[in-house]
């Protein structure tokens, strides 16, 4: 382990070591633009400059490693004036339009002007003027601001897999562009914004809405996809005005899907914000207690069997407490949260959730993914996937339509009985599995959500128990859910009881009549028109599929105004803190649903949201480890079953953009989605006109 | 001076034949397994011993570059790449060497392949070197179908190939991590060291990077001896050297001549003397356009190596000599470099980037006296900036220049500011 000395203070420092680090475990700050811990370094900004002993020329810390017997200075005069001379270059052609750009109050190029620049500039000729740049629907530019630090094109190409980004020209002429002005086709390019230490790549959506200084800030987890990535909500007043994600190694590292950060939009459009009961076919405005009233008339007289409830991808781990509460005292066991028909166990946990973690695909050594892509049902996991391929020694195979996953992957064909094959050892990629020191398979919800989705869910388990995925230490059984609100579904049990339905059941029994009253508790993400005559009360905070069928809609809050308890695909308890008030009438979920139940004489025990957590406990202890990771014991049943290799899988999710109500609400992801489809952004007619003068 | 049977390049005007049978009676190919016999080790002790050093610009021991090889090899194959990228304005003698002996290229990349246990050769060379291409390749497929290299290299046992990439005309490619890239097939800018090519090279494979002239050379010093090469020039400046005199001579050639011949010497006996007489001279750029420039004060005595111009804080660099008598407009030709070097600068880091585009307008202004007479130490104090600060030496070759250019005709700067000055004052204050 190297010893060097930094400004006299001795630091041992792990071999590989930069000398920046170095400096910074020794407490010295030493400014940066290019560097950038998760990108590779390029050491081209050369703000970095230390001295180092004996060395004729300064050198740049962040590009050197670290060696034993080093002395390095950090505040000579030397390394000042370098400093100085590096942020003049840097200045003399940057436009200094700071009180018009998006970045000024988080500018690492102000902020370091201030700490490290000379008070004025000696440069007196014309400053360079750069062409506006097309990147598609999420990211704005200003490349005249563009100090060609390269960590957006680092990022692009090594992170987000997409080689869709480079630099044109040379010397001052060198520019930073997409290939032809294309929009970027990853769904994570929008981590440029945040990686720019300028204003050149800055967010269009949220551009020129606020300025960061009048921003309050609520930390809370993402719920487009099942990651629970964390994310700050920047708020003013009562709008959301931009979702950024914070660091958190174990679960997104820092970066964000493009759907996390932009669908924000979708939050104040087509907003159900009062309560709505349907009377002589159409919905009308109605207040609280008239739906209540409603809903009473309906339920007066049903058994318990002609009742139930769904819960859908985006309830909260809170509100389906108080919804799986109400239904048992409504004494129905007609009660399911995998509205999608995945066929999943709930009992066992190690048996639904994504076990090794998403840090463990970082020690994985062999992957198989079953009927998933990651790319589109969780791109920053996907991103992660890569990460650990591009390191080397991973072998990586998947069973399903081919498509493009950013890294190399042996196709197995889109074969469902692939699974049988593996599990039993009569394909090859078994012995890869079982000579691997940690296996991992990625079961999606494409493989489950089909009538043989069990038989596929029992063979999978087989390959794991065959194929020693599960051993010492290591449980490479994952489950990748697409819904954020699943797993604490499962947790909490919102499955059929004894001799309840689930979501196909409830819909076959609402069209022959069997069941008479729907609860849909955020649940859109299902064909709505086989709810037959049934009375549907649809409770959520858009006015989506589900509301339209509803014979009574109850105006909820989104993700971003309760506090609430997500539940992500590994099984990570995280809580989101409120940062807006819902609109109009909207209340959380669970306060809807305990004030529904006094409504029908079944009045649950809770009246706050301490109370309700403590009744969440005793449904799930393992909701008290927040943010931590606590293994699942391996005691999986399946029955098997037989595999039916006439139809290959469907992967869970086509039409990445729009997945939800919030994001099928959202402008900016309906941009997204048609840049998807088209394959490309559309002519940027601005561009046109001005370079054809 | 340099007598006939001393000299190294012996068809460096083309008046013999360039192909493989007028090289064999040049005394190229000559038995030169008994060469690779020496073994690698044996080539690069005589290498170290003939103090052979780089004669690409820079100057750094050829021998001793050779022995960071690795001697065992990791499961990675080692590779020589040679430097024929030959962009540095002033520079023309590679372009002789492979136009009219490519063999010795040939050859020496053979021996300097196999002293560092490398497997084939790359020689990347500039784009515009169409003719002095087909004659490099000419040469390669002569020596392949004599056996000369290829399997079994002149029956050593050694296999060895020797593969021709051109660039594509760009200068910072002829810098040695930046001619890696290209190779690669990436855009041409320098890569940061370390690690150094000896370990990570093209391809991630130990590397090592050598100029025309220091590869083409080795043969005649194995065949010769250090002795020999030693007997020639002075201590750490050995042997002779192919200098470029361009500019304002009567006769502008290239010859090779030994080491440490006295600047003006040079000029004279092979240049045909300054326009217009020696006393006419103003300046020489004595290597290549990087290096500072020499008023003829220093020009009357100065000896032509490396440590000899490094005292007059100028260089060797490719020894490329560019005389420019008193008919220059020496601030102009300056700022022409300057433009120079803002146009090829690969845009990568900071110093050079934005530095060399500031000093060329700057430039531009003092060429007419536009400027404020403290403008001149702001620019030096620029150029300060930019060397040593950047990754590659581009940087210190766009600076270098300016600087001597203050250091010896400041004077000259300061006339034209003063005498825009007593003329233009209206439209300053216009402005």
């Amino acid at each position: 382990m190297p010893t060097l000395k930094i400004d006299g203070i001795e630091v041992t420092v792990e071999p590989g070591t930069t000398v920046l680090q170095a400096c910074e475990i020794a407490g010295k700050e030493i400014p940066r633009f290019c560097y950038h811990e998760r990108l590779s370094i390029a050491g081209n900004c050369r703000m970095c400059l230390v001295e180092q002993e004996k060395a004729p020329k300064p050198i740049a810390s962040c590009a050197m490693p670290a060696a034993d017997g080093m002395v390095i200075k950090t505040d000579t005069p030397l390394v000042k004036k370098a400093r100085e001379g590096v942020m003049e270059f840097l200045l003399i052609n940057h436009p200094l339009d700071c009180p018009i750009c998006d970045q000024g109050g988080e500018c690492d190029l102000q902020d370091q002007a201030m700490g490290y620049g000379r008070g004025g500039s000696r440069y007196q000729e014309n400053k360079r003027a750069v062409t506006e740049k097309e990147m598609g629907p999420l990211v704005a530019t200003s490349m005249t601001r563009c100090i060609h630090c390269t960590r957006c094109i680092r990022f692009v190409t090594e992170v987000a897999g997409v080689a869709e980004l480079g630099a044109t020209g040379r010397g001052e002429d060198m520019e930073v562009t997409t290939y032809l002005g294309a929009a970027l086709s990853s769904e994570i390019s929008a981590n440029v914004i945040d990686l720019c230490p300028v204003g050149a790549l800055t967010s269009k959506p949220y551009a020129f809405t606020a300025r960061p200084w009048e921003l309050r800030k609520a930390e809370s987890v993402d719920v487009m996809d099942a990651l629970g990535s964390n994310i700050r909500i920047d708020y003013r007043g009562r709008e959301v005005m931009r979702v950024l994600p914070r660091l958190n190694e174990a679960v997104n590292e820092e970066w964000l899907s493009d759907k996390g950060r932009f669908s924000c939009d979708g939050l104040s459009k087509r907003r159900l914000d009062k309560p709505y009961v349907r009377k002589n076919g159409k919905l009308q405005a109605a207040t609280w207690p008239e739906a209540f009233a409603a809903i009473a008339a309906k339920v007066q007289g049903l058994n318990g069997g002609e009742i139930a409830a769904i819960a859908g991808d985006l309830a909260c781990a809170e509100g389906m407490t108080a919804l799986k509460d109400l239904m048992s005292g409504l004494g129905s066991a007609n009660i399911d949260c995998r509205q999608d028909g995945a066929k999943l166990p709930a009992g066992s946990r190690a048996g639904y959730v994504f076990n090794s973690g998403v840090a463990g695909i970082d020690q994985a050594d062999a992957i198989l993914l079953i009927g998933t892509d990651p790319r589109k049902e969780a791109p920053v996991l996907n991103a992660r996937i890569r990460k650990r391929l591009l390191k080397g020694g991973l072998r990586i195979a998947a069973i399903g339509p081919k498509v493009d996953l950013t890294y190399p992957v042996e196709w197995l064909g889109n074969d469902a009985t692939a699974v049988a094959g593996i599990c039993n050892g009569a394909h090859a990629f078994a012995e890869v599995l079982k000579s691997a020191k940690n296996p991992m398979l990625i079961l999606g919800q494409g493989a489950l959500a089909r009538l043989d989705g069990a038989a596929v869910y029992s063979a999978a388990k087989a390959i794991a128990d065959n194929c020693g995925l599960v051993k010492d230490g290591w449980n490479g059984f994952n489950v990748l859910h697409t819904a954020a609100g699943r797993v604490a579904g499962l947790d909490l049990g919102l499955v059929p009881g004894q001799g309840g339905l689930d979501v196909a059941g409830i819909q076959s029994a609402a069209q022959s009549g069997q069941v008479k009253f729907v609860y849909l508790l955020q649940a859109d993400e299902l064909d709505t028109s086989k709810f037959g005559s049934a009375f549907v009360v649809y409770q959520g905070s858009h006015g989506d599929a589900g509301a339209h069928r509803a014979d009574v809609i109850l105006p909820a809050a989104a993700y971003t105004e309760k506090d609430a308890t997500w539940v992500n695909t590994e099984g990570r308890v995280q809580l989101a803190r409120r940062a807006v008030a819902p609109p109009g009438d909207a209340r959380e979920d669970w306060s809807i649903i305990r004030a529904l139940s006094e409504a029908l004489g079944k009045k649950l025990p809770y009246d706050s949201l301490g109370q309700l957590r403590r009744r969440m406990l005793e449904l799930a202890p393992h909701f008290a480890a927040v943010d931590r990771l606590t293994p699942a014991a391996w005691n999986v049943a399946t029955a098997p079953g037989t595999i039916d290799g006439s139809w290959g899988f469907v992967y869970a999710v086509t039409d990445h953009y729009r997945t939800n109500p919030i994001a099928r609400a959202s402008g900016t992801m309906a941009e997204c989605a048609e840049v998807a489809r088209t394959g490309s952004v559309k002519a940027p007619e601005k561009m046109l006109v001005a370079t054809n003068g | 001076m340099l007598q006939d049977k001393d000299r190294i390049f012996t068809n460096l005007y083309g008046h013999h034949d360039w192909k493989l049978a007028g090289a064999k009676s040049r005394g190229d190919w000559d038995n030169t397994k008994a060469i690779l016999d020496l073994g690698p080790e044996g080539i690069v002790d005589v290498m170290k011993k003939s103090s052979l050093r780089g004669r690409g610009g820079a100057g750094f021991p050829t021998g001793l570059k050779w022995s960071f090889m690795p001697k065992q090899s990791d499961g990675r194959p080692s590779y020589l790449v040679v430097n024929a990228d030959e962009g540095e304005p002033g520079t023309c003698k590679d372009r002789d060497m492979m136009r009219h002996d490519p063999h010795k290229l040939v050859e020496g990349c053979l021996i300097a392949g196999f002293a560092m246990r490398a497997v084939a050769a790359y020689i990347y060379i500039r784009g515009e070197f169409i003719q002095e291409a087909k004659h490099l390749q000419f040469a390669i497929d002569e020596a392949y179908a004599a056996g000369l290299i290829g399997k079994n290299a002149c029956g050593s046992g050694f296999d060895f190939d020797v593969f021709v990439h051109r660039g594509a005309g760009a200068y910072i490619c002829g810098e040695e991590t930046a001619l890696i890239q290209s190779l690669e097939g990436k855009k041409g800018q320098p890569r940061l060291k370390p690690p150094f090519p000896a370990n990570v090279g093209v391809w991630g494979c130990p590397t090592t990077v050598n100029n025309v002239e220091s590869i083409a050379v080795a043969p005649t010093i194995l065949r010769r001896g250090a002795e020999w090469f030693t007997s020639l020039g002075r201590p750490n400046n050995t042997g002779t050297k192919v200098f470029c005199i361009s500019g304002h001579v009567n006769n502008p050639c290239n010859v090779e001549e030994e080491m440490g011949v006295p600047l003006k010497e040079l000029i004279e006996r092979h240049a045909g003397g300054v326009r217009g007489g020696w006393d006419n001279l103003l300046a020489i750029i004595p290597g290549g356009s990087s290096v500072p420039l020499l008023p003829k004060s220093i020009c009357d005595t100065v000896l032509m190596d490396f440590d000899s111009l490094r005292e007059v804080k100028s260089g060797l660099g490719t020894a490329a000599v560019i005389v420019m008598d008193k008919s220059t407009d020496i601030v102009r030709a300056i700022a022409r470099l300057s433009k120079f070097y803002k146009h090829e600068s690969c845009g990568q880091c900071t110093p050079c980037r934005e530095g060399t585009g500031w000093m060329w307008r700057v430039m531009e202004r003092l060429v007419e006296g536009k400027a404020e007479p403290r403008e001149i130490d702001m620019l030096l104090e620029v150029t300060y900036q930019i060397e040593g600060h950047t990754i590659c030496a581009l940087g210190d070759a766009a600076a270098w220049p300016i600087q001597g250019l203050i250091r010896h005709f400041r004077p000259e700067i300061e006339r034209r500011i003063e005498a825009r000055r007593s003329v233009a004052v209206p439209a300053m204050a216009a402005e």
